[in-house]
């Protein structure tokens, strides 16, 4: 393994971006899933796919763009996406969950239609659903990792106001913290996380890096600083392992990552049974008006 | 009784009207709150307490009138940290979400903080304050989730309390805490009142044990019938209509509708 990671540059930009988004979604998927947002991620990532589908198509015509990375458009119709989610939430405030299946499948739709209009990218497709160990290139790893450095400062300094919103946002509100700005700026940075861990793990398993990490880390947690300990852990531990087996197998390291995660949320959850301990339920008390 | 010179003022509602849709909830209320006096805002469920205290904290647009705090218009006020408010729904959390009880106490100081900024051994001396004051200390690294519904309130009295609020707007506290507790909490209320100063707001739709630690009581019920000292409530009739037989009150009022 040592030998072939550095001859080969493609192990290398896989291995670092792996580092990256093992800690990246993770971190961003303890709100998510604190603030019930899970399926946020699905849809943000097929909108990604749709601006990757885009850029091919387009590019087939417009020369300039072939040496382009398709990420940019990818991230670029994830945050505009994103943006689009938030306004829709604000539309039907009674019915907040419709905004995730009018994203996904308009997104969905168009992807197909550019992607057979392009009629040639199919072993790219897979790479993209999928993920895959040898398509990360050195400017993918720039990219990303110029992302990484941008939303962990932001994430930083915003911690507290995001704790507040996710654990009561009218109350955050009336303390002053400005909701409404920081829940956009919030949903942009997941737009471009998702748009970064496309190349490893693909788009339809994004999302399961950003959620299986977590649900394993609230059974574990005591505070909700611990969280990202156990969701880093977990999550780094699945990416990592995911890729070597990968590379070793020859499968698509999406599959392995998922399949890692999967693993240890059940070892924690029959522990814990084991254990005598009790699960950790998610419920809301019901209170009387 | 009831004239005070302007800069005495914590609250001032003037002229306010609130509809969901087309249903009128508050009708022409105007009620002024003076500094440093402990309100029971007191009326059947429905009848738009809840409503009218979100539309003085500015989570809801009246569709007339406006509302002061500090003699500033809610439009033009910044300090939110002079407010301390713990909503109707405040005990309805997720039980499962995984935060400390020093954690949710310490939320009451970010928007004091501000953007950018961190936490600094100041503010941990005020959380334990704050903890210490509700007799919540020895609790304050345990899961929010695992205490009692009388413990939770207190956390939220907490971290309502922990910005040195001027004015404590508690939406009905008591709810599903047992009755020893509530007793115990009146007169954590009182103390504060009587102690620090803060200018409380209760608003409850039980009125029974309330009126001896209040000082004025607003009946509200779509228009505020009363307004005054809650000697000259105990002396009215609205007090009997208020006070134990709330329960038919809800069920005439659901009726009509
Ligand atoms: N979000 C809402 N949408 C529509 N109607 C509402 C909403 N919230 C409250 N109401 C209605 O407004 C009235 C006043 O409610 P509320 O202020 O919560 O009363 P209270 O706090 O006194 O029990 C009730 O009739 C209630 O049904
Ligand atoms: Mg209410």
């Amino acid at each position: 393994m040592l030998d072939s990671f550095f001859k080969y540059e493609f192990l290398q930009n896989a291995f670092f971006v792996g580092l990256m988004i093992g800690f990246l979604a993770p971190v961003l998927g303890v709100f998510i899933v604190v603030r019930k947002l899970a399926l946020i991620t699905d849809a943000l990532s097929h909108i990604t796919l749709t601006g990757i589908a885009f850029h091919l198509l387009i590019a087939q015509s417009i020369v300039w763009l072939q040496p382009v990375n398709p990420l940019y458009m990818g991230m670029c119709f994830s945050v505009a996406g994103s943006l689009f989610m938030e306004k829709l939430r604000h539309i039907y405030t009674a019915y907040q969950e419709l905004a995730v299946p009018i994203i996904l499948s308009s997104g969905i739709g168009l992807g197909v239609v550019f992607i057979s209009l392009a009629d040639g990218f199919n072993n790219d497709l897979f790479n993209y659903l999928f993920g895959s160990v040898i398509a990360v290139t050195r400017n993918d790893l720039w990219t990303i990792a110029f992302v990484a450095v941008a939303i962990t400062g932001l994430l930083l300094f915003l911690y507290k106001e995001l704790l507040f919103l996710s654990f009561d946002e009218e109350q955050a509100k009336v303390s002053g913290i400005p909701g409404k700005w920081i829940n956009s700026l919030f949903i942009i940075m997941t737009a471009l996380v998702i748009a970064s861990s496309m190349r490893i793990v693909g788009i339809l398993l994004v999302s399961s890096l950003m959620i299986l990490p977590v649900a394993a880390a609230i059974q574990l947690a005591k505070s909700f600083k611990q969280m990202f300990l156990y969701a880093v852990l977990i999550g780094e531990t699945s990416v990592i392992t995911g890729l070597v087996s990968a590379f070793y197998l020859n499968l698509a390291p999406g599959g392995m990552i998922v399949i890692i995660a999967l693993t240890i949320l059940l070892v924690v959850l029959f522990g814990r049974k084991l254990a005598g301990l009790p699960l950790q339920t998610f419920r809301k008390k019901v209170q009387s008006v | 009784m009831y004239k005070h010179t302007e800069e005495s003022l914590a609250v001032q509602i003037k002229n306010v009207t609130f509809q969901y849709g087309n249903q009128p909830v508050l009708e022409n209320i105007d009620l002024s709150i003076k500094k440093g006096s402990f309100l029971g805002l007191v009326g059947p469920n429905g009848s738009g307490k809840s409503t009218l205290i979100k539309i003085l904290l500015g989570l809801k647009k009246p569709i007339e009138g406006e509302v002061s705090l500090f003699n500033t218009p809610l439009q033009k006020f910044k300090k939110w940290e002079k407010i301390g408010y713990v909503s109707q729904k405040a005990n309805s959390f997720n039980t499962g979400f995984p935060v400390t009880v020093y954690e949710v106490v310490s939320m009451g100081l970010y928007g004091k903080v501000g953007l950018l900024r961190f936490l600094n051994r100041k503010h941990k001396q005020q959380i334990y304050e704050a903890l210490q004051r509700v007799g919540m200390s020895d609790f304050k690294d345990r899961n929010i989730g695992e205490l009692s519904g009388g413990q939770q309130q207190r956390v939220f009295i907490a971290r309502a309390l922990v910005s040195n609020p001027e004015i404590l707007i508690l939406d009905e506290p008591t709810v599903g805490v047992d009755s020893t507790s509530v007793q115990h909490f009146y007169k954590l209320l009182a103390q504060l009142n009587q102690q620090k100063n803060i200018t409380l707001i209760l608003v409850t739709h039980d009125i029974g044990v309330m009126t001896s630690y209040v000082s004025d009581v607003a009946c509200l019920n779509k228009t505020l019938h009363f307004h005054g000292s809650s000697k000259d409530f105990e002396e009215s009739d609205l007090s009997s209509l208020y006070g134990h037989d709330v329960q038919v009150i809800t069920h005439d009022h659901g009726g009509a509708h």
